[in-house]
This record gives C-alpha cells, structure tokens and sequence, in this order.
C-alpha cells in the first residue's frame, strides 16, 4: 500500500505540469460551484435580513405584503394611516421592548421622505446586528433638520448643511407640490448599509406634521394662508398619524399573541406581520431569482465534473506506458487499478481542498466590498449541505475514473506486450 | 529428477485468427542452462518469450514454465508468477523514469512479497550487492534519465536479478551497447546467473554472441511456421 502511494505521489511528481494543471481544474470547479452555492445562500441571507430585531411591522389595515413593501423596501404606499394615540397605546404595552414609527407619504427627488424619531437611529438593526451609523453630522434634533442616506447622498451629492425642499406624495410632482416654504437642512449622511434605507430621507416626525400645517384636506394652503416656516415650534406641533411601526418585544414568545392582539385590535383597524415570515413570503414570490441561480450551480456542477473527469483522464492515459512496464514487472490488475486509482484520489483530494481554499480565501478577502458595494453578505460558513454532496460527487468520480484507464492501462499492455518503448 | 525450467508442448498461437506466428511441437530448456535463443526479426522471438512470461496465452497446448502450466493459472495468478519468479530484462529497459536506480532495482521485491522473502540481507544491501557487482553501485541515487545506455542496460539487468528468479529471460538486451561492452555484460550476466542458480534464455538475432552459451537453439527450427524473411 505504502509502495503504491508512493510511486502514485513520485509519478504525479514527475509529471509536475499535468499534475499543476489537473488539481486547478478540480479546485477551480470546487470554487466556482461552492462560490455560486454561498451567494445563493448569502443572497438569500441578506434579503431576510434587510431588517432584523424587528418583531412586528404594524400599519393599517390592509395587504401584508404592501406593508412590507411600504414599511421595509419603501415601494408603493399606505392605503391608510394609524393614529399615533393607536401608536402610543402599543408603544406603552409592558411587553415591547422599542418602537420606530414611520411616517412616509412625501419624496424628494423618487427618493422617499420618512418621518420618525431618535429611536430609529438608535434601535434600528439589519443585517443581524448592524446599526445605523453616520459618515458626516448627527441624527436630526429640530424639525427642519434632515438626515439622508447614502444613496441620496451619493446621486445627488449631497453635503452637510445644504437646503432641500421636498415634494408632496409619491408621485413624480416636484416643481408642483413641493413644500418649499419649509426646506429642509441636511444635518447628517447616514453611512451605507446595502439596504433601502440607504434610499431614504430622514425627518423627525415633526417635520412632517410641519410641511403639512397649513395644508387643507390634502390640498396646498390658500395664497395667503401659508404658515411660514420660523413660526414653527417643534413644541408647537402635533403629531396625529404615522403609516407604520416597528415593534420589538421584550420577549419574543409574546410575538404571536401580540399580533393577534393587534389584528383585532378594536378602536383602529390595524394589521401586523411578522417580517421574518413575510419577507420569506415574498423572496419564494421572487424566488426565480434562487431558481435562475440553482441552474447556474447545476450546470456549472456538470460541466466542473465534465472538465475534472477529461483532465484526470488524460493524465492518467498518459500512464500507459509505465503500466506496462509495472504489468511485465509483474503487478497484477489490483496493483495497477489501486495505482492509478490512488493517483486520480490524490488529485480529486488535492483538488477539492484547494477548492475550497480559494472559496474560503476570496470569500474573506473580498467579503466586506461586496456586502458594502452590493448588499449580499457572502456568509463564510461550513459548506453547505449541496457543497458537500458536490466534494463527494467529485471524489467519487474522481475515484470511478481512475478506473477506466486503469482497466484500458491493464488490457492494453497485452497488446503493448513487452515491446513498451519507454 | 527436476522439472524442466522451460517445456512447451504443441504450442500454437497467433495473433489473428487464420495466421499463426507459433507452433512449437517440443521445447525444452533444463534447469541451469544458458540457452541463447536465436532467430530473424519477425520469428516470433518476443512473441515466444510473451508466452514464457504469462503475458500472452496459447491458444493450444502447454506452456509449462518452473514446473507450473501457465494455462490452469488466472491472468493475475500469472502476473504473480512473473512477478515473483521471474527476471525479465527487456529490450527496450522499460526504466521507470521517475525513480532512481535503487528504486528501479528494488522494485519487483517490492511488488512481491514471495520474491522479497529469498533476499538474504535487506532490500537496500542487496540491492547495492548486485549494483555493485554490475559496476554501478556509484549510480545508485541517481535519476535513471541521466544515465548512459550501457548504464541503464545495467540497471534493467540489476533489476530482474534482483530477488534471485530462478528464471532470467533476455530480450535482446545487448542490442543498444557496442561489441565490447555486449560481451562484458554478458559477463556479468552470466555471472550472477550462477550466483543466484538460475537458468537463462537468453534472446538476440546477433549470433557473434553464440560462442559464450551452453546451448543455441534456433527458433526457424523450433517453430513450425516458417515466416518470410523481413
């Protein structure tokens, strides 16, 4: 056993560039096909934990997947808002731990206005255990004061202290409804998080009370009857609705009595999803996406074994020769097969551990760009259970084909008789 | 009395159905003798020494090689047998290239556990015995690619001595070396041969070498088949 693994090692050794050649090939199929595994499970990752911590989203009554769109993703919008006394009274339940209201309905420039309070900046968490930080400036005090995110920041470059206006409702109305008797000063850019919060503006709760002061039901003020923007007193002003709220509870188990509680609560029609379970809902909506990269793992599965198999092949084919010699020598068909057999175990091992060498090495090296730059957290986690089946199918193979020139090896050399030309 | 080394009885054999390259009515080589073999290319030489080895099979009649049929053993009970009782120097030395000279030599002992037993000391002192004896105990370590023609043919020689066989076949082994260094090799040949007790066929087509054997057989006799000279 030892004289086979040792004339195995000493032959690949000989054969330095073959040997090179083959063991990149396996290795790089094993990363391609690991690497294409974990951003599928990275992408699906990080879109369940586009918000995390939160164990309730409450609005008003109506879709849940709306909600979630409004509330997480600021796609489309609120058919209704809730009270804040509604809001108030959930916020003083003994089982919440934090709230953070919402209050959406203005834009500026497509990118969506919310108002909310220093809770936000505080307890908001994605990804795990992330929380909102600030690159410039400081989370909004006064009602006039605005922190915007990256995104804003960065297509509309954007600095601290500069003046906007932002535009009434959702739609494309800038230059028709917008509220610029009462602009807005950028007060702090929020640091990016590869999330929608990054395509936000952050007002307090006030501020939008404030631009809608002297409005009449849903309709801009009079000439005349506008308030102007240095009358208004933070103090001054009421906040009576808000669109939406994030609740953490200071247990979890009281999660699903909660949120029965709150669906029929009586005194306002409400409605609250669980984001873990809704955002699941939707990414099997959108699960093509997961489909489409199933495929691609599929095929490059086949086409990495495809590859590995013919280079094994013709590395072992070039063999031929010695096998016939080791044959006259008098090695038996159990000693040729376990020889090139070993080779070709040699080769698969090598090749998967370098494999999963480079996954895991890219992977630590490239990890935080790409969670910075495109929101998909590559998870650096044991393979997982597809990874693994694909080490197995290639050692496996790997072994199977060793096989075939090693039989051919052994018929041949019948036929090579002894007249092997070395 | 002992079995002959070599006895072969109605041997036919052929590549191709309809065109037989052998029929051998009678053959037989004693145990101890040094037969040089002789024929033209294309007699069958290396075909007949395929049958004596187990790595061809007649289609007809005996092979019968140490007192053993080869027909009644399996394909690898013949791989065993070459392996264990046999030293074959080839006419092309079929080196392994990538190991050393030592590697090469002990590499039968290796494969076989039967022919490793019959070593008196270890498998290395042996190995360096016969080295020696050959003229190449310097060599040992080196990488067989480096070494000159005679060179190798010592070491191919070294390697099927190795485990004292008690049968040597040689396959035109003399064939790459010049005049004066075929019959020094020869020398040394027949030298170990008879330290290790064993019989030689010895194979060639160069008959200048006939006057140093115990006996000559020429194969147009031996066989049947009558080839066209090439």
């Amino acid at each position: 056993m030892m004289l086979l693994f040792s004339l195995a090692f000493q032959s690949l050794k000989n054969r330095i560039l073959t040997t090179t050649l083959t063991i990149l090939s396996i290795a790089l199929s094993v990363a391609l096909l690991i690497g294409v595994e974990n951003v599928r499970v990275g992408a699906r990752e990080s879109f369940s934990n586009t918000i995390s911590q939160v164990d309730l989203i409450v609005g008003a009554r109506g879709g849940s997947l709306q909600l979630l769109l409004y509330a997480v993703f600021r796609i489309g919008s609120a058919t209704n808002n809730i009270s804040y006394a509604s809001y108030e009274k959930w916020k003083s339940h003994p089982a919440v731990s934090w709230t953070i209201p919402y209050s959406l309905g203005d834009n500026h420039h497509n990118f969506r206005v919310v108002g909310t309070n220093k809770d936000f900046y505080e307890k908001y968490r994605y990804r795990r255990d992330r929380t909102i930080k600030f690159v410039a400036g400081r989370a909004p005090e006064s009602v006039f004061e605005t922190a915007i995110g990256s995104d804003v920041a960065r297509n509309l470059g954007y600095q601290l202290n500069q003046q906007i206006v932002i535009t009434h409702g959702i739609g494309n109305a800038r230059g028709i409804l917008d509220h610029k008797d009462k602009p807005f000063t950028v007060v702090g850019i929020l640091d990016r998080t590869a999330t929608p919060v990054d395509r936000s503006l952050y007002i307090p709760l006030e501020g939008i009370s404030a631009v809608h002061i002297d409005w009449q039901e849903g309709a801009p003020p009079m000439p005349g009857e506008e308030v102007s923007a240095d009358k208004i007193r933070k103090e001054g002003l009421k906040v009576e609705q808000i669109t939406a709220f994030l609740v953490r509870f200071k247990t979890r188990i009281a999660t699903l009595q909660l949120q029965r509680d709150i669906n029929t609560y009586k005194d306002e029609a409400m409605q609250a999803i669980i984001p873990g379970v809704a955002l699941n809902e939707l990414w099997s909506t959108i699960g093509y996406a997961e489909d489409a990269l199933r495929v691609v793992t599929f095929f490059v599965l086949v086409v990495g074994l495809l590859g590995m198999l013919v280079s094994l092949y013709t590395s072992l084919n070039e063999r031929r020769r010695e096998m016939a010699i080791f044959r006259a020598l008098g090695a038996g068909p159990a000693k040729i097969i376990s020889l090139l057999v070993f080779e070709s175990a040699i080769l698969s091992f090598v090749g998967c551990v370098l494999g999963l060498a480079i996954v895991y090495g890219l992977s630590f090296a490239f990890q935080p760009i790409v969670e910075h730059e495109f929101g998909l957290y590559l998870p650096i986690q044991a393979p997982t259970a597809i990874a693994w089946m694909y080490l197995g199918g290639v050692m496996l193979s790997g072994l199977l084909i060793g096989f075939v020139p090693a039989w051919k090896a052994y018929r041949n050399t019948l036929s090579d008789g002894l007249s092997v030309r070395l | 009395m002992m079995p002959s080394a070599i006895a072969l009885k109605d041997v036919q054999f052929s590549y191709r159905p309809g065109k037989k390259i052998l029929d051998i009515p009678d053959l037989a080589i004693e145990t101890g003798e040094r037969v040089f073999l002789f024929g033209p290319s294309g007699s069958g030489k290396t075909t007949l020494l395929g049958l004596l080895t187990g790595i061809l099979t007649a289609q007809q009649g005996s092979v019968s090689v140490l007192g053993r049929d080869l027909a009644q053993m399996s394909g690898s009970g013949r791989d065993a047998f070459r392996g264990s009782h046999l030293g074959y120097i080839f006419q092309l030395f079929n080196l392994i290239p990538y190991l050393s000279v030592i590697e090469n030599i002990t590499l039968p002992c290796r494969f076989h556990a039967e022919r490793r037993k019959r070593l008196k000391g270890s498998l290395e002192d042996e190995a360096r015995t016969i080295a020696k004896r050959l003229g190449i105990d310097g060599l040992i370590h080196e990488n067989v690619v480096n070494l000159s023609v005679g060179q190798q043919q010592r070491v191919a020689a070294a390697r099927s001595l190795m485990g004292s066989p008690e049968l040597i076949v040689a396959d035109e082994p003399t064939s790459s070396l010049d005049f004066d260094h075929r019959e020094r090799f020869i020398e040394l040949l027949f030298d170990c041969v008879a330290q290790a007790q064993a019989t030689l066929l010895f194979v060639s087509h160069d008959r200048s070498l006939m006057p140093m054997f115990s006996r000559t057989l020429s194969l147009p006799e031996v066989n049947r088949v009558q080839v066209a000279a090439a």
